[in-house]
């Protein structure tokens, strides 16, 4: 099996981190990166200390662990970089690794392999099966949160000039008979040029760590006027919600990114999620439930002074797949809920008063312990971006592979399937197939056909 | 009143360019097969454009040939020209197209039918399909014929509930105002096929008499004719016939738009989806205003006939705006229409109700072939029915199912693309359909193609070892001319210069001068002393070889990788609703479309890597 790479500890400030390289050629992937012994001639269950390199630039000091098959995780060759836990260096390593030849891990991949190894016994399936879903879950969310950004933005306009140009070269050769303009190598070598300068400079300003730094897509749920939007204001420090005592003010969604420690929430307030009748609110929860989906963080709250309503359990329904912490506001009034519920699903709770501002320290505890001891999320998130700059960069190499076919003259044909592998990789990032994509192309500009 | 008419193994409804392929392959693979058709007058009958091939479809052509189909062979002995479309394209886009006499090759595939053992012909129409528990066991006709069948391949074409549209006027038909097929989309929606309605179109057909042709732009075949098929040799090819280009103007457009409300497209008296690739003259004019003119062919129906096409000018308008629109056109001045243009509606089925095999998922011996699959073209229908036959025979006599992949061929991608991914408008073929067009070759179809037509039993050992000769030919030449090196020398780098590249310092192989744009295997024979006497043929691959020699091993490596995914089989059964850590969307997604592998499930919209990963670990707990 191919060889994968990933960043396999947690995001613990000041620890030590260890980026896992494994499968056929790991050990010679590993070697390229590694200088100080050559990993090839390591037995296994052995370790050296040595440099990470890129190239010529010495990234950080490391110990490298060798494993052979099959005694490893995985059951394939392994090679485990033990570096100085930062978030940079630690990810500049897995980018110079998967620049020398290895795939970033997909979801639960590691784990799929030891199970498809035999490493893991047969009644162990089910429990692969759930930790690849619920991480393949969790990096779609984050693939979908990335879609809205500036990167996302700018590789589809890479992708539109290169899809425009592949209609042409489809239409011209798939319809010979028709008066389709005739592609000229020149023309098409200067916009793949062009477009080659883009996706350069996307590459050279793109950061990894740019997620992280975002934020966590979080949503501050709740019934109306239970102080979503106070604990926003406050969480936040500014006040960007209307805050009122009528019930459904918040209508639409605001956000903002909060900086938690380590951690950047990118917070979303949002309207009350319970059934109404008000067009406008409707279209408010609408958009909530859709920020709700997509969220790897939902603040639920709920208002301390009264027992849970129907709204809360509708509330608590939908929130049965999320990482989620329950905030009792209004503890400044006599409590009159019942927070066994909470401790039946095994609920972070923390009470609050969103009035008196007590208890915010308290909230942004909970959320710091429960993301920066969370490996899942640091290492999906790193590897939803690490996929997108994948993307990124075989589309470069594709696009000059074209460029250089086109300058030593060669046929169109050839030029034509290395601009699909190039439209390929960006779309990637959207799941369409380009041999779909070239055809409504074709059809949607050119007028052909008998 | 119900009356038997004995038992056959396979049943093909419908003999058009899928009927015919899927009967002569089920009767050749020794089951007993019967063919029903509306017409015996209609067998193969070519209602649209009087040609065979084309982009594309010129590979679908030469693959149906390698696996042992008819029509490669039949478009051969009935052509009257000849053109290898997109030369100077690169010969992943070559695409070979014939004109075809249209009565001669109703002929000759009634007559090679007629006389295939093991395959009986019946003019009737096919009213139901006889079911129990999920399997086919028989049919019946209008007439109250009852059939004991073990499968039934439905190739309707536009028979199903047609309905032809000719301005304001309609009428139930099928194509040429042949009868429709009217009772058998009931029965059909009973078993719980969903069906569909799609629309498509023709020209009119104009008379030669009528025609200026001194004022259009003539078009002739190639001197040098490449048959469609293996087994045709070249010598025996001719053009004999010209085609004629010339192109609306805006008096045309005008006419048409002051009419629009004249055709049923407009006024919605339309329902079915027609397809984006043959839009009507009316639509080309609304959609692409900005065009000055529209190109149209006139190509001759054959040679026994006055009848000419008019390629490009399809249309639902009523015959006098049709007359007056084509009067307007240069060279038509005086034109008669001898049948006018008709738009055509007809009842079809969603095709990812069907197995990679063209077989239905629910109903066990019930396959799917052609425009009933929601294709277009007489090559994608051709293609699917020999693939149905094949299928069908195969499963009778109990053998594994022949599955073409995407990797091997148009056809398998045609397949894959209509079973996994469906179609909103009939589905015509296209290069660009394919990932893998450089490797899927038009002129290799023999080389990839022959050896699975072979093992299935259509191709006989003669011709097999042919093309294994003709492969060790090809393969030990290259191999030779990779060891060949040419020393730098006046002769050689005057030769270089003369054509425009750079001389030679030092010595260097022969496979680079080959490589490099400017020269090829052909043209450097002076300097390779060694060579054996090849065809035109087996130098042409020899060459292609060597200079796309990159790519093939890269589309290769690809292939290799994409079978890794498709050697892993999913069982038929399987409830995905069932499998844990699969996200509901994938579930119903894979529910649905019942994918044969998990390379296959890997290619539908909605199922993400995760999804397959869990998949695969599914299987290997299941020991799949």
């Amino acid at each position: 099996m191919s060889v994968i790479a990933a960043i396999s500890t947690p995001n613990a400030p000041g620890g030590i981190a260890v980026i896992r390289v494994s499968g056929e050629g790991a050990i010679d992937v590993a070697a390229r990166v590694f200088r100080g012994k050559d990993p090839r001639k390591m037995e296994g269950y052995t370790c050296a200390y040595g440099c990470a390199y890129d190239g010529d630039e010495r990234l950080d000091d490391c110990i490298l662990t060798v494993f052979r098959a099959p005694h490893s995780y995985t059951g394939e060759d392994t090679a485990e970089f033990s570096c100085h836990g930062g978030l940079y260096v630690t990810k500049r390593i897995l980018r110079t690794l998967l620049n020398n030849g290895a795939e970033i891990a997909q979801p639960g991949e590691f784990t799929k392999r030891a199970f498809l190894n035999g490493k893991l016994d047969l009644t162990q399936a089910e429990a692969v099966m759930d930790i690849i879903s619920a991480r393949g879950s969790a990096e779609l969310k984050i693939a979908e949160g990335l879609r809205e950004g500036a990167v996302f933005r700018k590789v589809n306009s890479c992708s539109k000039r290169l899809m425009k140009l592949l209609g042409d070269l489809a239409a011209w050769s798939d319809y010979p008979d028709e008066d389709i303009p005739y592609v000229e190598p020149e023309e098409l070598s200067h916009e793949l040029k062009s477009i080659r300068e883009e996706l350069n400079s996307l590459l050279k300003n793109y950061d990894s760590g740019k997620l992280l730094r975002e934020g966590i897509p979080t949503v501050i749920v709740g019934k109306p006027n239970v102080g979503k939007s106070t604990i926003f204001n406050s969480l936040s420090g500014c006040e960007r919600s209307i805050v009122t005592d009528i019930a459904g003010t918040t209508r639409d969604i605001v956000e903002e990114s909060v900086m938690l420690g380590d951690i950047t929430l990118r917070l979303s307030d949002t309207a009350g999620i319970h059934e109404t009748e008000d067009i406008i609110e409707g279209i408010g929860i609408r958009i909530a439930e859709k920020a709700l989906e997509n969220a790897l963080l939902v603040i639920a709250v709920f208002d301390g002074s009264c027992p849970l309503t129907a709204d809360d359990f509708y509330l608590l329904d939908k929130l049965n797949a999320h990482r989620i912490i329950a905030v009792i506001n209004k503890s400044d009034l006599e409590q009159r809920l019942d927070e066994s519920i909470f401790q039946e699903k095994n609920i972070h709770t923390v009470f609050i008063s969103a009035k008196n501002s007590s208890g915010l320290t308290e909230l942004r505890y909970a959320v710091e312990e429960m993301f920066s001891l969370n490996e899942e999320c640091f290492s999906t998130a790193t590897a939803a971006n690490e996929r997108q700059k994948n993307c990124i960069v075989s589309a470069l190499d594709s696009v000059t592979e074209a460029i250089n076919a086109l300058d030593r003259g060669e046929m169109l044909d050839g030029v034509n399937v290395l601009l699909d592998e190039a439209e390929q990789s960006l779309l990637e990032l959207t799941g369409e197939r380009v041999t779909n994509a070239v055809v409504d192309e074709v059809f949607s500009r050119f007028c052909v056909g008998k | 009143m119900i009356y038997q008419m004995g038992e056959y193994d396979v049943a093909v409804v419908g003999a058009g360019h899928a009927g015919v392929e899927a009967a002569l392959a089920s009767a050749r693979l020794g089951c007993r097969t019967i063919m029903f058709t509306i017409s015996l007058d209609q067998i193969a009958n070519m209602p649209c454009n009087p040609s065979i091939g084309g982009t594309a479809k010129g590979h679908l052509v030469r693959e149906i040939d390698a696996l042992g189909g008819e029509m490669g062979k039949a478009a051969d002995k009935c052509m009257i020209q000849s053109r290898m479309l997109n030369r100077g394209k690169g010969p992943a886009v070559h695409s070979l197209r014939a004109q075809i006499d249209r009565v001669k090759y109703h002929n000759y595939m009634k007559f090679t039918c007629e006389r295939q053992e093991n395959l009986y012909i019946k003019q009737g129409e096919v009213s139901e399909i006889i079911v129990e528990n999920d399997k086919i066991v028989g049919l019946r006709t209008s007439l109250g014929a009852e059939y004991k069948v073990k499968a039934v391949i439905i190739a309707t074409g536009t028979y199903l509930k047609g309905k032809i549209h000719i301005g304001e006027f309609s009428y139930e038909s099928g194509p040429d105002s042949a009868l429709p097929s009217l009772f058998l989309s009931e029965s059909l929606k009973k078993m719980g096929v969903r069906i569909r309605r799609f629309k498509t179109g023709t020209p009119c057909r104009v008379s030669r008499r009528s025609i200026d042709f001194s004022s259009m732009e003539r078009q002739d075949g190639d001197s040098r004719i490449i048959p469609f098929s293996f087994e045709t040799s070249a010598d025996d090819l001719k053009n004999i016939a010209s085609c004629y280009v010339t192109y609306t103007n805006s008096n045309t457009h005008q006419i048409i738009l002051d009419n629009l409300d004249r055709s049923p497209l407009y006024s919605g008296r339309i329902e079915g989806v027609g397809p984006r690739y043959c839009p009507s003259i009316e639509d080309k004019i609304v959609r692409f205003s900005d065009k000055p003119r529209h190109q149209l062919f006139v190509e001759p129906m054959g040679i026994e006939t006055e009848e000419f096409y008019l390629q490009g000018m399809s249309s639902s308008l009523p015959e006098d705006v049709q007359l007056s629109f084509l009067r307007t056109i240069r060279g038509l001045e005086n034109v008669e229409i001898m049948r006018p243009a008709y738009a055509i509606e007809y009842d079809c089925c969603d095709p990812t109700q069907l197995y990679a095999t063209l077989e239905f998922h629910k109903i066990s011996g019930l396959y799917g072939a052609g425009q009933f699959n929601g294709s277009s073209g007489y090559e994608e229908a051709a293609a699917q029915g020999l693939v149905a036959g094949i299928n069908s025979a195969l499963k009778i006599k109990s053998k594994s199912p022949m599955i073409l992949d995407r990797g091997s061929s148009y056809i398998g991608t045609l397949i894959d693309d209509l079973t996994t991914k469906g179609c909103t408008d009939p589905y015509r073929m296209m290069t660009s359909r394919s990932e893998y067009r450089l490797v899927l070759r038009q002129d290799n179809a023999d080389q990839r193609l022959t050896p699975i037509g072979h093992s299935i039993g259509l191709i006989s050992d003669l011709r097999y070892n042919r093309v294994v000769e003709k492969m060790r030919t090809i393969s030990d030449e290259i191999k030779r001319v990779l060891s060949v090196n040419i020393a730098p020398s006046d002769e050689i780098n005057s030769f270089l210069l003369d054509h425009g590249t750079a001389p030679l310092t030092t010595g260097c192989k022969l496979a680079d001068l080959i490589r490099r744009p400017q020269l090829n295997y052909m043209i450097l024979k002076d300097f390779d002393p060694n060579r054996p006497e090849l065809c035109d043929e087996f130098s042409e691959q020899v060459d292609l070889q060597i200079k796309y020699e990159g790519y093939i091993s890269k589309q290769n490596a690809q292939i290799e990788q994409m079978r890794q995914l498709e050697g892993k089989k999913l069982p038929a059964d399987t409830d995905y609703s069932e499998i844990r850590g699969l996200r509901l969307e994938a579930a119903e997604k894979l529910n649905k479309i019942k994918p044969c592998s998990i390379g296959q499930a890997s290619r539908i919209s909605g199922v993400s890597p995760s999804d397959i990963s869990v998949l695969i670990v599914w299987l290997q707990r299941e020991g799949l």
